[in-house]
């Protein structure tokens, strides 16, 4: 048991160890093979698949908690103090709720969070899709600490040649931002042919450890004109356009000394972000300020 | 139209839609969803191809598997210049052929490693980094003896080849796979020199030459 409590101290921050991640898709589960992954910098094997999954510590074989849900497999190292975040447009029966493709990235998982939350990049890094130059201002939008104690960003507006994988030409695309959990970030965008919805993302970040992450994409997107590989292969294209950038950022972990903070990339929502998770204490992917 | 069965993440793929761009030929793409979806072992996808792969190239009634074959396909159809693969010149039909086998190497190693990395695929990731470094090596001395000689490609000839095409995307993408380029200096100078050829085009992880691919490089470096 030795072993285990020292692996466990890996992670130090209550918050994330009593918290629900994502940490496979279902569908990438089979009875054959045990599905190798790592949680919080803990070493876990998932056997099974269907209904007889189950997850054991692999320095130990001790049992972790599981639930399902979205197409996830869910994973909690300590004792869960709260419920996988409900998503109400998860079940609205005119939307396809479908797993966008797990993919790992060589970062910090804060700071794929961030990124997801950053418009500035768009021309640059998702040219011809989710932005083009000349159209590299962000104009201004709102960011707040809701109620639940969430970041929420609203009233983001950005010109997008491709918005969505429908889209047939450019337009002013209305966004919304909400973190709800730290390696938890969604977005919320008008639905092309529906003005008055939006569709939704949810990316649940997984904490491999402190500088590795995998990026579980759940897309909620209204039915019409569209059809499940096409979400998933805008999903990927976009996901995968982002990927080397975030895998070169350096240092891997999100600074969190505000003194760290380059007034270049500190927009709004991410410095409401970094705050929030100072206020959270969180430091696991992070570098936090000397004590 | 000519229409290809075409996955976003794999290189495989992106070098038809790369060769069809630089010979403007047009087609029409069909998502199929290989990640997390495995449609590709579907049942219709296998009455397409039998060995549940892509890419798949269906063009006037033609069903082709293999992105090596379908490259050689398109060059010999739609190139009337005959530079990419100049069918009256044996030796170098030869010559394109044993690097076209050369760039399959590439994918089960190179590539393989990425698939490890990106989507964790269950391969032994040493020996797939161990055996596209013996290959990156192989093709770094070969295009530094190239360049001795004046010549860009790998293949000899003033114009690139779809020996070029074939080896380009998974040495491009190796560093998703963690096998770095740094030792290979060569091999770098020839991508820059693929990603100039007019009608390149990326796919993601793959930047454009120049003054965008360098200012990614300075955004990345934030
Ligand atoms: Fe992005």
């Amino acid at each position: 048991m030795e072993t285990a409590v020292i692996e466990r101290s890996a992670c130090a921050d209550s918050v994330l160890l009593n918290d629900w991640h994502v940490v496979a898709d279902l569908s990438a589960l089979n009875s054959e093979r045990p599905f190798e992954t790592r949680l919080l910098g803990t070493d876990l094997l998932i056997h099974g698949a269907g209904d007889r999954v189950r997850i054991e510590r692999k320095c130990d074989s001790g049992p972790v908690q599981i639930s399902k849900k979205y197409g996830f497999l869910w994973a909690c190292l300590g004792d869960p103090d709260r419920d996988i975040l409900h998503i109400p447009e998860a079940f609205e029966t005119d939307r396809f709720i479908v797993t966008g493709g797990s993919i790992a990235v060589g970062v910090s998982g804060l700071r794929a969070v961030e990124n997801f939350l950053d418009m500035g990049h768009f021309p640059f890094v998702h040219t011809g899709w989710l932005g083009e130059e000349p159209h590299t201002e962000v104009p201004s939008y709102k960011v707040e600490i809701t109620d639940q104690d969430e970041v929420l960003a609203t009233q983001c507006r950005f010109f997008q040649p491709v918005a969505s994988p429908t889209a047939s030409g450019g337009i002013m695309a209305n966004y919304e931002y909400k973190v709800s959990r730290p390696y938890t970030v969604a977005l919320y965008k008008t639905n092309p042919v529906h003005p008055d919805r939006m569709d939704y993302i949810a990316l649940f970040v997984q904490p491999v450890d402190e500088e590795h992450c995998i990026a579980h994409p759940l897309l909620c997107y209204l039915k019409d004109n569209t059809n499940e590989a096409e979400l998933r292969w805008f999903m990927q294209l976009i996901f995968a356009q982002d990927k080397p950038i975030l895998e070169n950022q350096l240092p891997k972990r999100l600074p969190l000394d505000p003194r760290a903070e380059t007034p270049i990339r500190a927009d709004a929502s991410s410095v409401f972000y970094r705050r929030w998770l100072r206020h959270h204490n969180i430091t696991y992917g992070a570098i936090t300020a000397p004590q | 139209m000519i229409k290809l069965y075409d996955y976003e993440l794999s290189g495989n793929c992106y070098k038809l839609r790369l060769l069809m761009n630089m010979l403007g030929v047009d087609y029409e793409a069909v998502p199929v969803d290989f990640y997390p979806g495995r449609e590709h072992k579907s049942d219709w996808f296998l009455k397409i191809n039998p060995l549940g792969q892509l890419p798949v190239l269906v063009d006037d009634g033609v069903v082709l598997r293999d992105a090596q074959a379908i490259l050689v396909y398109l060059a010999a159809k739609y190139d009337p210049s005959g530079n990419w693969y100049p069918v009256d010149d044996p030796a170098k039909l030869g010559d394109i052929s044993q690097w076209l086998a050369f760039a399959d190497g590439i994918t089960s190693t190179a590539s393989a490693a990425r698939l490890h990395e990106g989507l964790f695929y269950d391969f032994d990731i040493d020996a797939c980094r161990a055996g596209a470094h013996r290959l990156f090596r192989i093709l770094d001395e070969h295009l530094w003896f190239a360049e001795k000689q004046d010549r860009d490609w790998i293949c000899p000839g003033a114009h690139p080849t779809i020996a070029d095409i074939a080896c380009f995307p998974y040495v491009i993408l190796s560093e998703e796979g963690g096998i770095s380029r740094q030792d290979y200096p060569a091999i770098r100078r020839w991508c820059d020199r693929v990603k100039r050829i007019q009608g390149f085009i990326v796919m993601s992880g793959v930047f454009p030459a120049g003054p965008a691919g360098g200012r990614l490089n300075a955004l990345s470096a934030a």
